[in-house]
């Protein structure tokens, strides 16, 4: 800048100090831009070349088709693929999919409300300490090993059957495997097993954001609400839950995208019939057939945009 | 209604709560009994009897040293990439408004924020289109790019509590922009770029969703651990695995939250 050639006449300002680290200290000075650029660059190539880079490669590659009786993929554009995703079996896929998405994003926010409502507003000291604790290791607790504990859980010669047997409650869980839909040979291949085991793995990133936002409500709001005769179911209705509702948006986004891309868990414990993340994953290795398998990530991705938008318009993102 | 309402919850919230946390724990617990069962082919429960000798067996078992070998090197340099990458871009979307500054935010999240099939999809058909071989590289690509997010919001987080006026008053000082970061910036940020690296490192350590694209035939720990879900072999093993798996995991997570807790007590926040 100019004005710094000016002030440097003056003797309040210290001497210009030799070497390259210094010249290099002193153009950050003068060009704050230049460190920004700098700082940001190895960032944002790192996400922008290998992230994004991969991203649109195989984006591109849903509008290429192959060919069914070489096996080759023909690099040509065509809407040919996103056709074949309309065709009924594929519309099941997604269509369960989305489903089980939504049914455990609304179980895991009703598990999720009373924990985190305790946590914000009753625990303090060292219980806020535990039941923090008490979220961050599930969370953080290896993926595998908490679907493994369900499998454990789940087999038919496994702790639930041996405790319902115990509570003399067999006959519950028999008439509920033979539902038809939820229902199957044992827990640990039926869409319930499934559900379960969702719900658990993805339930801590659902407490996390309603504490953060139940956090933020007034416990003065609540009296206020009783105060002026509001019953209780009111005061949740009317007061407390408008406001934990950026919170909830916000841990649903998580257990929404998490539940649509999944296809270990579907895999391990569950039924035969496919999820997106399945398909994705047979499609693209057995089956070779990446356009295809493209086309059927498009869908989370899809998905994921409208919701993350309905979520920005709610304000969701300030609950983060 | 009674004003002591602020120290006692309503009963049913109590045990709601408390139902809560025993339905994500008890599944965690029950790891660490079937480690020592002496049934060998099914799941029973109660457990016949128990045995510590299946740790014996797993100690002695070559393939998941091997794995859990190449799972800590996969993790510390992926963590290192990430606490890198993560801090260079938090330092600069908090010291400064620039335009596309939501869209960095956006762009840093978005690994996590699509499911993890997507990014290891479109690794893999990368990796295939530039025939690049898989190697423990191409494990750390996949690795690095969803870890920056964790460090980025540990030090965003803390960025934000540390009072500008300090950094400030470094240079009034005279000391030149190095010397700032040495001995200002540094020791402000450093339990925060711990944190996020000890969570960096847990995430890493624990993938899997990504890693079955980019790993190619190498296993990872966890790798290995899907490998016996779905073709068990020796079923006591895998249930040491899993509770030495649990145990690992528990110390980075503890030691993150003991270094952010006085997070709100930095120096100069009050200016």
């Amino acid at each position: 800048m100019s004005t710094s050639a000016a002030i440097a006449s003056t003797s309040a300002v210290l001497p210009r100090r030799g070497g390259v680290l210094n010249a290099l200290s002193d153009a950050f000075w003068r060009n704050p831009r230049l460190l920004l650029f700098l700082m940001l660059a190895p960032p944002v190539l790192w996400l922008g070349v290998v992230y994004l880079g991969s991203l649109f490669a195989l984006l591109l590659q849903s509008f290429f088709s192959i060919d069914e009786f070489s096996g080759l993929i023909n690099r040509e554009f065509t809407l040919k693929t996103y056709g074949e995703l309309l065709l009924p079996s594929n519309m099941d896929i997604m269509i369960r999919t989305v489903v089980m998405a939504a049914s455990v994003t609304i179980a895991s926010a009703i598990v999720a409300f009373p924990i985190a409502y305790f946590a914000a507003r009753y625990a303090r000291g060292k219980w806020k300490a535990l039941f923090y604790l008490g979220v961050m290791l599930p969370l953080w607790s290896s993926y595998l090993v908490k679907v493994y504990a369900w499998k454990l859980i789940l087999a038919k010669e496994g702790i639930l059957t041996w405790a319902l047997d115990k509570l003399h409650l067999t006959w519950l869980l028999d008439a509920w495997l033979s539902l038809p839909v939820v229902g199957g040979n044992s827990l640990s291949v039926s869409f319930t097993g499934t559900f379960i085991v969702f719900v658990y793995v993805w339930l801590p990133f659902m407490i996390l954001p309603i504490q953060a936002a139940l956090e933020r409500v007034p416990g003065n709001l609540i009296e206020a609400s009783a105060d002026l005769g509001a019953s209780p179911a009111q005061t949740f209705r009317n007061v407390l839950f408008p406001l934990a509702l950026p919170g909830i948006i916000a841990g649903s986004i998580f257990t929404f995208s998490l539940t649509l891309g999944d296809y270990i868990i579907p895999q391990i414990i569950g039924n035969s019939q496919y999820f997106i993340g399945q398909a994705v994953y047979s499609l693209q290795g057995t089956a070779g057939n990446i356009p295809l398998a493209a086309a059927f990530t498009v869908v989370p991705i899809v998905v994921m945009g409208i919701y993350l938008w309905m979520a920005r318009r709610m304000g969701a993102f300030d609950a983060l | 209604m009674r004003s002591d309402r602020n120290s006692s919850a309503p009963i049913a919230l109590k045990i709601a709560a408390a139902a809560g946390l025993l339905f994500l724990h008890i599944p965690l617990l029950l790891i660490f009994v079937y480690a020592f069962t002496t049934e060998e082919k099914s799941y029973q429960w109660p457990p016949p009897g128990l045995t510590a000798k299946w740790f014996a067996v797993t100690w002695n078992r070559p393939d998941v040293w091997e794995a859990l070998a190449l799972s800590l090197k996969v993790a510390a340099i992926s963590t290192l990439i990430a606490i890198i990458l993560g801090t260079l871009c938090a330092a600069a979307v908090s010291r400064s408004k620039f335009f596309g500054r939501e869209t960095i935010s956006l762009l840093v999240i978005l690994p996590i924020a699509l499911p993890g099939i997507i990014t290891g999809i479109s690794l893999r058909s990368a990796f295939s289109l530039m025939n690049i071989p898989f190697s423990t590289w191409t494990i750390v690509l996949g690795h690095a790019t969803f870890c920056i997010v964790v460090v980025y919001n540990n030090a965003v987080a803390r960025f934000r509590r540390t009072s500008g006026s300090m950094i400030e008053a470094s240079y009034d000082l005279g000391a030149d922009g190095f010397q700032t970061f040495r001995h200002i910036v540094l020791p402000n940020i450093g339990t925060a770029l711990l944190a996020g690296g000890m969570l960096a490192f847990a995430l890493s350590f624990d993938e899997v969703i990504v890693t079955t694209f980019t790993a190619g035939q190498q296993q990872t720990l966890p790798i290995w651990m899907l490998e016996e879900l779905v073709r068990p072999r020796q079923r006591p093993v895998t249930n040491v695995v899993a509770m030495v798996v649990v145990l690992v995991t528990l110390l980075p997570i503890l030691a993150a939250y003991y270094l952010t807790r006085d997070g709100d007590q930095t120096a100069g926040s009050g200016k």
